[in-house]
């Protein structure tokens, strides 16, 4: 995955709650096997409404998007993620986010920064105003500024997805280089857990 | 120390813990179906990696299947090729797949309980969030992203930080004509669309225990519905019951062995969960969605809510938009509701039960003229039954259409969708905004408030229906 030091940039207000990952990607986008080019239709059904924010030409190449609680519940599609990241977001700011969404945003390399509800607010507003002006998000220090003012937020984040996010890492990796243990682990495993190789053999057909 | 079963089934599967690192997890099951794992399975070409434990592993065909006759060519060329991409990539990685000519293929969290595959105790992860389904089993059962997928394929394991556990009781007795999905739609009512987030839950108390084993998969598989990845119902003498005798469950000894094994997953006396929900069985109706989330509901014997009675401005403004997108008047009792389509079917009620259920309903009835409607088995071997006890003629004969197992129009990723503006009442899962299709409106219920929709072409009352 990609690395991440600092975000910097405007912000799309999306000041919607509970925004599912079925709008954020819609079904038929799915049947793709490409794992890019998801950009051009996220929000696709939202899109077709000319006022629909990201159609405003002044967010345009906007690395934030605001959102309000909730964001992303629904469906585990990793796609919802996959056209964000390729309409250029690189961070969300919500108030709270949908576990899965979450964590396959912790995977792609795009930050999820949780923010108490006022201070999104706040933000939302400032974007909505436009020019908006800048938000610089540096993962280091974990803080949330707006350019050229002295409002500044603390984030939480994860000390682990962090470190990763930070270097670039790839989860895959990391985890195989406990290889042995996890060998260790599969001897130890109970024997009576079901194994699916017998499906091989065993097909049932239809009539 | 006291435990809650969450914490049990964590532990027994932690590979490697660290300060400051996610517990790495073992996964005992990896589900596969073909919508979420194709970039998975490029990931692992382009680094030159294997599948770690193949027979730890299944795939099956089921968002993306037409459900008329699969003996004709697929009507989409891209469902198709994602179809055979799965084929393709299950052959080269050593993949079991149940294809679409398999009996036993269809909804992938149908046919795994199915089969025995899903045991009490076990770790189960899918690409797909109604995983946690199989938690009726009383398994750890939880959706995934694609890039999970390929970590799962690539190291049978997962970095997950513990979960908060959370304790929803369900106490006393349900009334007639309540189901499992009441129950659920009544408990993502009251603790909203995230109210479970950052939680696995246990399911308790003598509704749950009450419940049979296919309704607490329907509970169960709704759990994301609230916000939770996961919850579970303990084990207990129904689930061995149930289990006893599945293809892919422990035999002669083993069997032995594992039930004794199963018993001790029991949350022990004195144990402490981060949060605590409670709701009498007695106080939940027949629930029916009004909105575009699934918590969004009333019982059908009340009327289309009003935004300004909402909890916050934010609800206000949800409520306010879903009511335009739903186009429904507050105001208006939910019996008065007409609607255009029927849908029974899906991972949430697409079980034999389910089918028995919603034909005991239309027998000797007809489908109104207004509405289409139609009955979608959850899996090969779901039909089977059916047509065994003559469910399917039942349904025929009331005007439903008899279809192929699969996911369907639960979210329409083939052919069987709602049209623009069309009303339907569904057994399924989700009611957001053009789910079923784009601009279609979906009103979320048990296979016999479906039933009896269908027939009387609006909601009624299932309770006192004749
Ligand atoms: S039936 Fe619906 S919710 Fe269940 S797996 Fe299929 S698409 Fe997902």
């Amino acid at each position: 995955m990609r690395a991440i030091k600092t975000v910097k940039g405007n912000a799309i207000p999306l000041n919607r709650a509970d925004v599912d990952t079925d709008q954020i990607m819609p079904k038929q986008f799915l049947k793709r096997i490409e794992r890019s080019g998801y950009g051009p239709f996220a929000f696709f059904d939202w899109k077709k409404d000319p006022t629909f924010v990201t159609n405003n030409p002044a967010y345009a190449g906007a690395p934030i998007m605001l959102a309000q609680q909730n964001f992303g519940c629904g469906s585990s599609r990793e796609h919802a993620v996959w056209g964000l990241e390729d309409m250029g977001i690189t961070a969300v700011i919500a108030p709270s986010f949908a576990d899965i969404f979450r964590n396959n945003c912790s995977k792609v390399g795009l930050l999820t920064i949780q923010l108490p509800q006022e201070d999104v607010d706040y933000l939302m507003s400032r974007a909505e105003e436009l020019p908006g002006g800048n938000i610089v998000i540096d993962v280091a220090a974990q803080t949330v500024s707006v350019e050229g003012t002295a409002w500044s937020r603390h984030f939480d984040i994860d000390p682990f997805v962090k470190h990763r996010t930070l270097n670039g890492l790839d989860d895959i990796g990391l985890t195989l280089q406990h290889a042995d243990d996890i060998s260790k682990f599969e001897e130890g495993r109970p024997s009576l857990k079901p194994d699916t190789s017998r499906a091989f053999t065993d097909s049932l057909k239809i009539g | 120390m006291p435990k809650t079963i969450i914490e049990k089934i964590w532990e027994q599967h932690v590979v490697r813990q660290t300060a400051g690192e996610p517990d790495l997890l073992y996964i005992d099951l990896h589900l596969v179906h073909e919508v979420t794992s194709p970039q998975a399975f490029e990931g692992l070409r382009l680094s030159n990696r294997t599948v770690r434990r193949p027979d730890l592993t299944l795939a099956t065909v089921d968002h993306n299947v037409p459900t008329t006759d699969r003996r004709l060519p697929n009507p989409d060329p891209l469902s198709a090729q994602q179809i055979e991409t799965l084929r393709q990539n299950t052959k080269d990685f050593g993949i079991p797949l149940w294809d679409i000519f398999d009996l036993r293929s269809g909804i992938v969290h149908i046919i795994s309980p199915e089969e025995g595959l899903t045991q009490p105790g076990m770790t189960i992860v899918c690409g797909d969030s109604h995983t946690s389904t199989h938690g009726a089993l009383g398994a750890l059962a939880f959706g995934i992203g694609t890039s999970e997928v390929e970590h799962v394929l690539a190291t049978q394991t997962l970095p997950q930080m513990p979960p908060k556990t959370m304790s929803v009781e369900v106490t006393g007795k349900l009334g007639p004509g309540v189901t499992a999905k009441d129950v659920v739609l009544a408990i993502i009512n009251k603790i909203g669309v995230d109210g479970g987030v950052g939680h696995v839950i246990e399911y308790r108390g003598d509704v749950i225990r009450d419940l049979s084993i296919e309704g607490r998969m329907t509970v169960c598989n709704m759990t994301i519905e609230g916000g939770a990845r996961a919850g579970l119902v303990a084990p207990d003498e129904k689930t061995i019951e149930y289990l006893k005798g599945r293809p892919y469950a422990p035999q002669g000894e083993d069997w032995d062995k594992a039930v004794e094994a199963w018993k001790s997953l029991v949350t022990d006396e004195g144990a402490k969960f981060d949060t605590y929900v409670t709701l009498k069985g007695e106080e939940i109706a027949p629930f029916v969605t009004w909105g575009t989330t699934p918590a969004q509901s009333v019982p059908v014997t009340a009327s289309v809510p009003r935004p300004e009675d909402a909890v916050s401005a934010a609800a206000k403004e949800t409520a306010e938009r879903a009511l335009v997108y739903m186009d429904l008047q507050a105001g208006t009792p939910i019996t008065k509701v007409s609607i255009d389509r029927v849908f029974i079917g899906s991972c949430t009620n697409g079980r034999i039960e389910d089918l028995r259920a919603a034909a005991n309903v239309v027998k000797g009835k007809h489908v109104a003229s207004t509405v289409r409607a139609m009955v979608v088995p959850g899996s090969g071997l779901v039909k089977q039954q059916a047509e065994k006890e003559g469910l399917d003629q039942v349904f025929k004969d009331a005007g439903f259409e008899w279809r192929e197992p699969g996911c369907s129009m639960c979210l329409g990723m083939n052919p069987d969708i709602l049209l623009p503006g069309e009303r339907a009442a569904s057994t399924s899962n989700r009611n957001f905004e053009g789910r079923q299709g784009a601009g279609g409106r979906t009103h979320l219920v048990s296979p016999e408030m479906a039933a009896a929709a269908a027939v009387e072409g609006h909601f009624v009352d299932i309770r006192g229906y004749k």
